[in-house]
């Protein structure tokens, strides 16, 4: 199993956990990721609210990259997998965004690269049971809300991700490790996204319900696999407490993070610490201490 | 209540949206699954079928004055549930062009700011670079202080990273950049 694994920019800063511990899964359960050399940011919200051509040209220079790799391509930020996947259906269903295209980048592409999100080839490529045999932590006890946010479902007829309105990939992963994955309606509600700094008070509105909903349904912790959610969610929730009164301290945790304790990674490896709500009852709960 | 104005120059505003968008904006018939599933229309004045229908009966530029334009996540749920298949996401991404491209005053608010600042530090590193923008956002909103309580855990965390990006191919994001303000131009 080898892929172009195209990290994102959220690697290097907000989300180097994820980047971590996706590197530290990959290498227990045997998936090789080699990144594109000279890698390039996909243009992400602010991107497509500027303008078409430049929202299908960012994605397309790292595509690009990778089709000379001759490798599918590995992503696991959800934004940046829903803007590569959008480009190449921009590409391959207008000639004239391919010429434009064609123009930015001084060479054509076709839009064939074939783009995965790493829950999929979690799922299909390694399977449930090969990663119920991988465990040697089982999550036994540890009762996860499983939240998938926008851009691993949206748009659906492009991105043909799990089921748009009660998706469970996150959740069938989570059962395979033992642990409980909770039944609740905000699965793919929306956090905000990229209105975190121009829009805080939307964010703060929106993540709270979300939180709240989590809280009342009896979340151990809530496990993502997007950036911008974990961002949105683990960050807010000083600002959401401050607002309501509340005392939420509900860890967000990536799903990697989860899977890595449960192949017997330490959670140092896997970035623990970089959350801003501590995920040490999360961590107690599966006998590992931070 | 929906009203219109400038009934003779909205028929523009309609064909701009449907040329940017792709969409045929007369098939909406108001069911209104896009404003039940919109999360942040508990919080706008107005509402994704509301925009829609406005669109259709000819509305001009003060459209582009509403607060769902600048509010709206880009979540796509609109998109993903209208039964005729209308990509209504598209429509306000139209809306948000169009904005810029007319010069829209209010309503604004700080996402186009936010979106210049995240945009030129990709031109600039090939990568976004999240102190960079900060500060460019930050100096552009004029509220220094919002937030900055956050960032002494953030940086101690790795959360943020001091240095700008290094590695990405910089060329090619550079070229991008300008054919599309090459385009612009053309097209203005």
């Amino acid at each position: 199993m080898r892929y172009a694994y195209y990290p994102g920019c959220s690697a290097e800063s907000t989300a180097r956990d994820m980047h971590q511990s996706t590197l530290a899964v990959a290498r227990a359960l045997g998936i090789d990721l080699v990144e594109p050399k000279g890698w390039t940011c996909c243009g992400a919200t602010a991107g497509h609210q500027t303008d078409r051509l430049l929202a299908v040209s960012l994605p397309a220079a790292n595509l690009t990259k990778v089709q000379d790799m001759k490798l599918d391509m590995l992503v696991n930020c959800a934004a940046c997998y829903s803007r590569m996947k959008v480009a190449n259906h921009e590409i391959t269903s207008h000639s004239s965004i391919r010429q434009g295209v064609r123009e930015a980048l001084d060479r054509d592409y076709d839009g064939s690269v074939k783009v995965r999100h790493l829950l999929e080839v979690l799922l299909e490529d390694v399977g449930l049971p090969a990663i119920t045999k991988a465990v040697k932590r089982s999550l036994n006890g540890l009762k996860v809300a499983c939240y998938y946010g926008c851009l691993l479902v949206r748009p659906p007829k492009i991105l043909k991700f799990d089921d748009p309105e009660n998706p469970t990939s996150l959740d069938r992963l989570v059962t395979a490790m033992g642990g409980t994955s909770l039944e609740w309606p905000c699965k793919v509600e929306c956090c905000g996204g990229g209105l975190s700094l121009s829009r805080t008070d939307v964010v703060v509105e929106l993540t709270g319900s979300i939180i709240d909903m989590a809280a009342s349904v009896g979340a151990d912790c809530i496990a993502v696999s997007c950036p911008m959610c974990q961002v949105n969610l683990d960050l807010r929730q000083q600002d959401i407490n401050k607002q309501t009164g509340k005392n939420y301290q509900i860890p967000i945790v990536y799903i990697t993070q989860l899977l890595g304790l449960s192949l017997g990674i330490s959670s140092g490896e896997l970035g623990f610490n970089q959350l801003m709500v501590p995920a040490s009852s999360v961590l107690e709960k599966i006998h590992e201490r931070a | 209540m929906i009203t219109i104005k400038n009934k003779k120059n909205g028929q523009g505003l309609k064909r701009a949206v449907e040329e940017l968008s792709g969409v045929d904006i007369s098939v909406c018939f108001q069911c209104k699954k896009c404003s039940s599933g919109c999360p942040v229309a508990r919080l706008t004045r107005s509402r994704p079928s509301e925009i829609m229908r406005q669109l259709h009966l000819g509305a001009g530029n003060e459209l582009l004055e509403s607060d769902l334009v600048w509010m709206c996540a880009s979540c796509e749920t609109c998109s993903a549930r209208c039964p005729m298949g209308i990509d209504v996401a598209a429509v306000i991404d139209a809306l948000r062009k169009l904005a810029l491209a007319r010069g829209a005053s209010k309503q604004k608010g700080n996402v186009p700011l936010f979106n210049r600042a995240f945009l030129k530090t990709v031109e600039t590193f090939g990568r976004s670079y999240e102190i960079g923008m900060i500060a460019a956002y930050k100096l552009g909103t004029g509220k220094l202080m919002n937030d900055t309580e956050k960032f002494p855990a953030m940086l101690k965390k790795g959360k943020i990273a001091l240095l700008p990006p290094r590695g990405g191919d910089r060329k090619t994001v550079r070229r991008i950049f300008k054919t599309v303000k090459q385009n612009k131009e053309a097209k203005a």
